[in-house]
């Protein structure tokens, strides 16, 4: 994959950069053209806090290559508290314990290395609260 | 628009069928479909595949299937939707008869899955690549997570899971085409490997070859070709969003209820009209949640759906007589025209020891990712 994806996926990926849109007040990550709920065009930009509550989740017991290593691995949708969702592994615990409710803390974290060229990919995990 | 029927059908087996490529599998299912009805011209074909440049390496896939059916020259064309690509390829054939442009028009789908590409990354390539991929979630994972949102909002269970893989495995043992065409027991289901927890391995469709093919031409020509055609009534297609975070309700399918309603309204009739139907159950929480949002069901209520035989045939909705993708396969662009093929015998009254008794309006739903297309057909026999 041509690295200048990376760089171009900063401002969500690596400082959570959302924005709220000025027409229905919907929190967009990452920050879109248009609002998906209003199709609104006006925006103000805010950053996710670092933390959220687990919405589902599941175990993934058979990964893709790039995580050969780390399964089994918890992974969940979360949801912090400006109404944004995303989706990200939950570590330092027990993958079992990663149920919707759960109170998890966000923090920037190596996430993979892609490929046979082994490039460093970051962004954030959910770990416990 | 002029009324559209099909008059042919042909597929291949559906399996790991190491003895033929991708052309080969999409010629025999494509000719087999002629030769149902007795055809032998065309004037344009759809071929649906997910993915034939990642599986096998190829893409260009209209006028390469045209070239090795002997029918170079036609209109051809390749269409994808993620593992709706052959519904949607159905969508285009009868859109382009029912204008008036073509008479005869074929929709096919074909898939290699097992020649060697890793299976699990190109799947995902119908998820959200920059939301959800990156951070390491698979197919399997995205639907454990709307299993589990389904289980915590309305209490659906893994043991009603596990019934829908039993119920789509009776029904596939008695289909020749089907890869698994065997019964399992609740317990071999509740027994099986973890793939994505609550997801086990017999949840899951399995990795699979085959082609499949239709044939389909203006209503008033189609006694030319057969006794007894199936009207195409309707055609639904809507998206979705793409990322599972980015919906209100994880375990619930917005874009198969919008293509459902647009089917149901421009047949004009509703789900209690329907005899049989093909829904699209690529891991077996999927099922449950497309029986409700097509309407045959109430929102929350398809988890007991199998278990207390409802969905089986002889039950009040009779669901994947074919097997589904659970018992039959899931070679993914082929999948949409194999569960029109199940409909259109059903509704000719050929099914065999599968065949739901007075079958006279048949649906076909086929989605795409986890969720975000879903495209939705209504037949009835003529």
């Amino acid at each position: 994959m041509p690295s200048p994806r990376y760089t171009r996926e900063i401002p969500a990926r690596y400082r959570l950069e959302a924005a709220r849109c000025s027409g229905c007040s919907k929190v967009v990550f990452p920050i879109r053209r248009f609002c998906p709920s209003c199709r609104g065009e006006e925006f103000e930009k805010l950053t996710l806090s670092r933390k959220g509550k687990v919405v589902t989740s599941t175990v993934v017991h058979v990964p893709p290559d790039d995580f050969l290593m780390e399964a089994p691995y918890a992974m969940a949708v979360v949801e912090t508290p400006e109404g944004a969702r995303l989706m990200t592994q939950v570590v330092d615990c027990d993958p079992s314990a990663v149920l919707p409710g759960m109170d998890v803390a966000l923090e920037f974290r190596l996430i993979r290395r892609e490929g046979h060229s082994g490039i460093l990919c970051y962004g954030h995990k959910g770990v416990p609260a | 628009m002029r009324d559209v029927a099909i008059v042919g059908a042909g597929m291949t087996r559906f399996g790991e069928l190491w003895d033929q490529g991708l052309r080969d599998m999409f010629v025999e299912a494509a000719s087999g479909a002629l030769s149902d009805a007795g055809a032998d011209r065309l004037d344009s074909l759809y071929v649906g595949c997910m993915s034939g440049g990642q599986f096998v390496g190829q893409e260009h896939l209209g006028p390469l299937m045209a070239d090795h059916l002997g029918m170079t020259g036609v209109a051809a064309v390749h269409v994808e939707s993620a593992c709706a690509s052959g519904g949607v390829a159905l969508r285009q054939a009868f859109l382009e008869v029912g204008s008036g442009m073509s008479d005869l028009v074929l929709a096919a789908g074909v898939e290699k899955m097992n020649d060697g590409a890793d299976v699990t990354n190109v799947l995902a390539t119908a998820a959200d690549q920059e939301l959800e991929v990156y951070y390491g979630v698979t197919f399997p994972g995205l639907y454990a997570m709307i299993a589990r949102a389904h289980m915590q909002h309305h209490g659906t269970t893994e043991e009603d899971l596990a019934w829908v893989a039993v119920k789509n495995h009776h029904h596939g043992a008695m289909n020749d085409k089907a890869q698994f065409r065997r019964e399992v027991t609740p317990e071999q289901v509740m027994a099986s490997s973890l793939v994505s927890e609550p997801l086990r391995l017999l949840h899951c469709s399995p990795v699979t070859d085959g082609a499949a093919a239709v044939l389909l031409c203006p209503l008033e020509m189609a006694k030319e070709f057969t006794d007894r055609p199936v009207k195409i009534v309707a055609s639904g297609l809507a998206s979705g969003s793409m990322a599972l975070a980015d919906r209100d309700d994880p375990a619930f399918l917005d874009a198969v209820q919008k293509s459902g309603q647009r089917a149901f309204e421009m047949a004009d009739i509703g789900p209690p009209d329907v005899d049989v139907a093909e829904v699209h159950d690529c891991f077996t929480i999927a099922e449950i949640c497309c029986i409700e949002a097509l309407g045959f069901v109430e929102e929350g209520k398809g988890g007991p759906a199998a278990r207390d035989g409802l969905t089986a045939i002889g039950g009040r909705i009779p669901v994947n007589t074919s097997g589904g993708l659970k018992s039959k396969g899931h070679p993914v662009g082929a999948t949409g025209i194999a569960q029109t093929i199940e409909i259109f015998r059903q509704l000719q009254g050929e099914a065999g020891q599968r065949q739901v008794e007075n079958a006279r309006v048949g649906l076909a739903q086929n989605m795409g990712g986890s969720g975000a297309s879903s495209v939705v057909h209504i037949f009835e026999g003529v």
